[in-house]
């Protein structure tokens, strides 16, 4: 079974969900995860899904891409299996005054400690940069970890906080 | 904990079904009863108190599980067990009980927590569920009318419960899109 990843990004305009999925449903590809948000006003939306060759994805998508507003990739790629849960899961908020480097800096921090980002917006509005991430640490380091970015986000001069991201199962 | 909380059950426990709870298979989504309303049921009849002490042995035997539905064990019904003795997060706990045809009938103080459910074990939401909840229901065996004030962790397995007999899923009342996780903790 083929396994594609697919992204439409562009100009955003009512109707392009639909448009997208009805080529996928039309061509037996079945969507499976899938994300869609509007980055600064764009369309932007990834997916995966399965069924049918990469080469008739693409050529079924090309008529939404023709006028040039969107873009859509497809390729194909391995199915992994899911992976593992590597750690405990955290939420990690910054904010402050938009300059370079915020996740550039913050995210160095996760990566040295081990951490694994799993899921990541940021926003930028006036001039307010706001980053929420959910991090997955290995066991016992979040106390450091909040210690090191509490230190970067100084340097930055922005607000950071991190907390577990605990789930009450019922 | 003892004292005015137990009040509102009048001493109830398990043992007062006066037979013994099998386990029962969880079912998990998308099976169908899972999103089918449950009807009121007579809490007197010999199946509901079967299946109320059912609800609570499989609960017990289920790690990590501080409440359960019927819907969960493959029976549309509006009966659920809830046990959040110990939790960390209670603060008002009524120890172990059953309740049928349990309604909302007060909630306020409404905040935002990740839930996850034996029913949906791969996913987490961001829910809201009041704070503050006053239930009313009745107690399986002898079908005695309860009225249940309660509040933090007790009150939102309540409301998930209550939903599940609604045929309603955490699912159905995620905060947003970007609001459902995959799990990445397993108790």
């Amino acid at each position: 079974m083929n396994e594609l990843a697919i992204t439409v990004i562009g100009r955003d305009r009512p109707g392009i969900v639909a448009d997208v999925a009805e080529v996928l449903a039309r061509l037996g590809a079945n969507l499976t995860d899938s994300t869609m948000t509007r980055l600064r006003g764009h369309f932007a939306m990834t997916l995966i899904c399965v069924g049918p060759a990469a080469a008739d994805v693409e050529a079924a998508l090309a008529p939404l891409a023709a006028d040039g507003r969107l873009l859509a990739t497809v390729r194909a790629v391995t199915p992994d299996g899911g992976s593992e849960p590597t750690g405990e899961p955290y939420v990690l908020a910054v904010h402050g005054a938009d300059r370079m480097g915020i996740v550039a800096a913050m995210t160095r921090v996760l990566t040295d400690a081990g951490g694994n980002v799993t899921d990541l917006s940021t926003r930028l509005t006036g001039s307010l940069y706001v980053v929420v991430a959910e991090v997955d640490l290995p066991p016992g380091v979040s106390d450091e970890v909040a210690g090191r970015l509490t230190r970067v986000a100084a340097e930055l001069g922005v607000g950071v906080s991190l907390r577990p991201a605990d789930t009450d199962l019922l | 904990m003892t004292g005015p909380e137990y009040a509102g059950l009048g001493g109830w426990t398990p043992e007062k079904l006066g037979v013994p709870g099998a386990v029962r298979p969880v079912v998990t989504a998308p099976e169908p009863v899972l999103s089918r309303p449950g009807p009121e049921v007579d809490p007197t009849s010999a199946e509901v108190v079967r299946l109320a002490a059912d609800l609570v042995a499989t609960m017990r035997v289920s790690p990590g599980c501080v409440g359960l539905a019927a819907p969960q064990v493959g029976v549309s019904a509006q009966v659920f067990a809830v046990d959040v003795t110990g939790h960390p997060k209670a603060v008002t706990v009524h120890g172990t009980f059953v309740l049928c045809n349990a309604r909302v009938v007060e909630a306020s103080r409404w905040k935002a927590g990740r839930e996850g459910c034996m029913s949906v074990p791969d996913l987490t939401g961001d829910v809201k569920r009041a704070s503050r909840l006053v239930v009313e229901g009745a107690l399986p065996g002898s079908g005695e009318p309860v009225r249940l004030v309660t509040d933090g962790f007790e009150a939102r397995a309540l409301q998930h419960e209550i939903d599940h007999c609604a045929g309603l899923l955490f699912l159905d009342r995620v905060a947003g899109a970007h609001a459902i996780y995959q799990r990445k903790v397993y108790l």
